[in-house]
C-alpha cells in the first residue's frame, strides 16, 4: 500500500479545483459570499439558498482508490455527480485527464460517460426490464454494439463477479448483493479508466458487504482503475481507501493518506470519527514503527510493512516486551517495539500527541 | 321601475341607456311578459328582494345592456358563423377516422363467425396467454351469437377497436410530451379534466353543426375525445413515476434522449400505460351507447329502441351485452398488464 516508491511515476486523473455548490433559486447571486466563506447555516438562514459544497479541492490519482466519507448531508452524493456532470457546479473547476469536463458540449459529455467514466449506484438502479446479461452489456448496448457483440464480454465479467449462469434471469430475481455485483459489473464491463460507485454497498447486509470490498479489492489489484468511492461507513473507507476525503457540511474536513488520518486527525470532528474504529486492524506497522534502516538488536522476528498491527499482536502472543523487525520489499524499513504498538492503539493519546494546533 | 334605475342615473348613464333601447329591440322574455300582464312592472321591490345584479336585472333598468339569453345566442350565433371556415379544415383532417370505421365495421361484420370466432380466440390467446379466459371468451360470444346478438356485438366492437387504437396512437405521444415539460402539463391537465367532466351529451351538439350525421367520424371523435383522456394522464404519470436512479444511470452511462425514452422510460412506464388502454376501452364501451344518438350502430341502438319503445326485453338483452363486451374486454387488458408486471417485478 505504500505509495512512497510509486509516487513519481502517478499522474493525477481527475482534479477538482474550488468548487462551489449551491442550490437555490438564484445560485450565482449568493455564490460571493460562500467564496468569502459564509457556512452552511448562514447562508440558509440568511440567503434562502442551500450550500451544498464550498471549496472543493481534491487531486485522484490515477490507479488509486480515493473515497469520499462524510455523513449523510455531508455533499459526498452531490460531488460525486459532479465528475460525470449529472450535477452541474456553480462555480470551480473539474479537470479529467487535462480537459476541463465543464466547457463540454452534450455529444463529447456523452462520450465520457460512455467511454472514460462508468457508475455503480446505491440502490443498483439496474433495468429491471432488461435480462441480467443484457444489464451487463449496458454501456456496450448504449454505444450502439449489438447483443452477439457484447455477450461474450458481458459473461466473461459476470462469471469475473461470480454469477456465472445467471444472464437469463431478471434482476429482481437475484437478492440485493447479487443485483449490486450485477451493477459491478456493469461498470466493469464499460471498460472506463474511472469507476464512480455512489455508496455502492451501503444498502447491503454487514457481511455481503465485507464479500463485495474484498471483491473490489481484487478486481483493483487486477485492473488498477481509477475509483471513487462514496461512503458513510469509517470501516469501509479505511479498508478501500488509497487517499480518504473527509466532508462535513459541504467542506473537506481533512484528507490524505488514511493512516495518516487516523494517527494525526486535524480536527474534533475527525476525533469523534475516528473514536469508535478498531485501531489496530486499521493501522498498519509503517504508520507506528520507528523509520530506522540500523540493524536492531533482540529483535524476536519479521514483519511486513503492511501489516496491521493486529496481525502483529498475535505474533507476539500479547508479549509487550518484544521487538520486531519492519521489513518492505525484503529490506528493513524500521524497528517496531510492542509498547509502541500498544500506547498506538490508545485513541485519545494517539490523537491528542497528533494533535495539530487548530483542534481542542 | 325596475331595482337598479337609480344606479343608472345616479351614473349619469341615462341617455345611453335610453339610446340602446332603440337599437335592441329583443324580443320579451316570458318573465317579462307574465309580470306585464299581470301589471306589476311599477311596482317597488322591498330591500329584502333586491335581485343580483345580473344581466337580466339590470337590462331591466337600462337596455343597452344585454340579457342572459343573448350570451348563449351570441355564442351559438359565433359557432355558426365560423362553422363553414371549421368544416373545410376538420373534414378532410378527419376524414381517415371514417374510412378507418367504415373499414373495420365491414371486416368485424362480413368476416363470417366461423372465422371471426377463432381468430378472436387466438388475439386473446397471444395478448393473455391464458386458455381459461380464451374459453370464457369463446363462450361469451357464443352466448352473443346464440341470441342474435352477434352482429350487433361486432360492429360495437369494431367501433372500440377502431377508437382504442386511435386513442393510444395519439394519447400516448401527447402523455410523454407532458411527462417531459412541466409546462404542457399544466396547459393540458386542465383540457382533460373538462373533457373528463363535460357530460357526454354535451359533445355531440357542436359536433352535429360539424359534420354530416351519416358519416362515421361524427361519433368516432366523440367516443375518441371521451376516452382518450386516461391514457394520456397514465403515459404521463407513468414515466414521471419511473425510478429516479434508474433514469441517473441511463445518463450515467451516456443514452441519448431517445435511446433513454424507448429503452427505458417507455418500457417501465408500460404497465401504467397498459392500465389507461383498459380505462380508455373501459370508457369508449361507454360511450358507444350515448353515440347511437348519432347513428352509431351496433347494441347501443337497441338500448336506445328499449327506451324509446319501451321495449323492456330488448333494452336489458342488449344492455347486459354491453357488460358482457366489458367484462370480456376488461379481463383480456388486464390479462395482459398483468403478464407485463410478472415481466418486471
Amino acid at each position: 500500500m505504500t505509495k512512497t516508491a510509486k509516487k513519481g511515476e502517478q499522474k493525477v486523473k481527475i482534479s477538482v479545483r474550488e468548487l462551489y455548490k449551491i442550490f437555490g433559486d438564484d445560485p450565482q447571486s449568493v455564490l460571493e459570499y460562500a467564496q468569502q466563506g459564509m457556512g452552511k447555516t448562514e447562508m440558509l438562514e440568511e440567503h434562502g439558498h442551500v450550500l451544498a459544497l464550498q471549496d472543493i479541492n481534491v487531486d485522484m490519482q490515477e490507479g488509486e482508490i480515493t473515497v469520499i466519507m462524510g455523513l449523510s448531508g455531508s455533499g459526498k452524493s452531490t460531488l460525486i455527480r459532479h465528475f460525470n456532470r449529472l450535477i452541474d457546479p456553480t462555480a470551480g473547476e473539474i479537470i479529467v485527464d487535462g480537459d476541463d469536463v465543464l466547457a463540454y458540449g452534450e455529444e463529447e459529455l456523452r462520450k465520457l460517460r460512455r467511454e472514460r467514466m462508468s457508475m455503480v449506484f446505491q440502490k443498483f438502479a439496474l433495468l429491471p426490464h432488461r435480462t441480467v446479461l443484457e444489464n451487463v452489456g449496458m454501456a456496450q448496448a448504449v454505444r450502439g454494439y449489438r447483443r452477439a457483440d457484447f455477450e461474450a464480454d458481458a459473461n466473461k465479467w459476470l462469471e469475473r463477479v461470480g454469477l456465472q449462469g445467471y444472464g437469463g434471469q431478471h434482476p429482481h430475481q437475484l437478492s440485493g448483493g447479487m443485483q449490486q455485483r450485477v451493477g459491478l459489473a456493469r461498470a466493469l464491463a464499460a471498460n472506463s479508466d474511472i469507476m464512480l460507485m455512489d455508496e455502492a454497498f451501503s444498502a447491503l447486509d454487514p457481511l455481503i458487504r465485507t464479500d463485495m470490498q474484498d471483491l473490489l479489492l481484487d478486481l483493483q489489484e487486477e485492473l488498477s482503475k481509477t475509483v471513487v468511492f462514496i461512503s458513510h461507513d469509517l470501516d469501509e473507507a479505511l479498508k478501500l481507501a488509497d487517499h480518504l476525503v473527509i466532508l462535513k457540511d459541504g467542506y473537506i474536513v481533512q484528507q490524505g493518506e488514511p493512516q495518516e488520518i487516523l494517527l494525526r486527525p486535524n480536527d474534533d470532528y475527525i476525533v469523534d470519527f475516528i473514536s469508535d474504529i478498531n485501531r489496530a486492524r486499521v493501522l498498519r506497522t509503517r504508520s507506528v514503527m520507528i523509520e530506522t534502516t540500523e540493524p536492531a538488536e533482540g529483535v524476536a522476528g519479521d514483519v511486513d510493512a503492511d501489516d496491521n498491527l493486529e496481525s502483529v499482536i498475535a505474533k507476539s502472543e500479547g508479549d509487550t516486551t518484544k521487538k520486531y523487525r519492519v521489513l518492505q520489499d525484503g529490506e528493513q524499513v524500521g524497528v517496531l517495539d510492542m509498547q509502541t504498538l500498544v500506547r498506538a492503539l490508545v485513541p485519545s493519546q494517539a490523537s491528542e500527541s497528533g494533535m495539530r494546533a487548530a483542534a481542542v | 321601475m325596475a331595482t337598479y334605475d337609480g344606479l343608472f342615473s345616479a351614473l349619469g348613464l341615462s341617455d345611453w341607456c335610453a339610446r340602446g333601447a332603440g337599437e335592441g329591440g329583443a324580443p320579451m322574455s316570458m318573465a317579462d311578459l307574465v309580470s306585464q300582464s299581470r301589471g306589476e312592472s311599477g311596482q317597488e321591490v322591498s330591500w329584502w328582494d333586491t335581485p343580483f345584479p345580473s344581466l337580466d336585472a339590470l337590462h331591466d333598468s337600462c337596455d343597452a345592456i344585454p340579457q342572459s339569453r343573448d350570451l348563449t345566442l351570441g355564442l351559438e350565433q359565433g359557432f355558426l358563423a365560423i362553422e363553414d371556415e371549421m368544416s373545410i379544415v376538420l373534414d378532410p383532417l378527419t376524414q381517415p377516422l371514417s374510412v378507418a370505421l367504415r373499414n373495420a365495421l365491414w371486416l368485424f361484420t362480413e368476416t363470417p363467425w366461423w372465422i371471426m370466432m377463432p381468430v378472436l380466440a387466438l388475439l386473446v390467446l397471444v395478448v393473455s396467454r391464458s386458455v381459461k379466459l380464451v374459453g370464457f371468451v369463446f363462450f361469451t360470444i357464443a352466448l352473443l351469437a346464440f341470441i342474435d346478438h352477434y352482429n350487433y356485438a361486432m360492429q360495437t366492437l369494431a367501433i372500440i377497436f377502431t377508437c382504442a387504437v386511435i386513442c393510444v396512437i395519439l394519447g400516448v405521444p401527447i402523455g410523454i410530451a407532458m411527462s417531459r415539460r412541466n409546462s404542457v402539463q399544466k396547459a393540458i391537465i386542465p383540457i382533460l379534466d373538462m373533457l373528463q367532466t363535460l357530460p357526454p351529451f354535451v359533445y355531440l351538439i357542436p359536433l352535429i353543426f360539424l359534420f354530416s350525421v351519416t358519416e362515421p367520424k361524427l361519433y368516432g371523435i366523440a367516443i375518441i375525445l371521451y376516452a382518450i383522456v386516461p391514457v394520456i394522464r397514465l403515459t404521463d404519470l407513468g414515466i414521471r413515476l419511473v425510478d429516479k436512479e434508474v433514469i441517473e444511470a441511463a445518463d450515467a452511462f451516456g443514452m441519448t434522449p431517445r435511446q433513454k425514452l424507448y429503452g427505458v422510460q417507455i418500457p417501465l412506464a408500460l404497465p401504467n400505460i397498459m392500465a389507461g388502454v383498459n380505462q380508455t376501452i373501459m370508457m369508449s364501451l361507454a360511450m358507444v351507447v350515448i353515440a347511437s344518438l348519432v347513428s352509431a350502430p351496433g347494441l347501443g341502438v337497441l338500448v336506445l329502441r328499449g327506451i324509446r319503445n319501451l321495449e323492456l326485453g330488448v333494452g336489458l338483452i342488449s344492455g347486459l351485452g354491453i357488460v358482457l363486451l366489458a367484462v370480456i374486454l376488461d379481463r383480456v387488458t388486464k390479462a395482459a398488464l398483468q403478464r407485463i408486471n410478472k415481466a418486471q417485478n
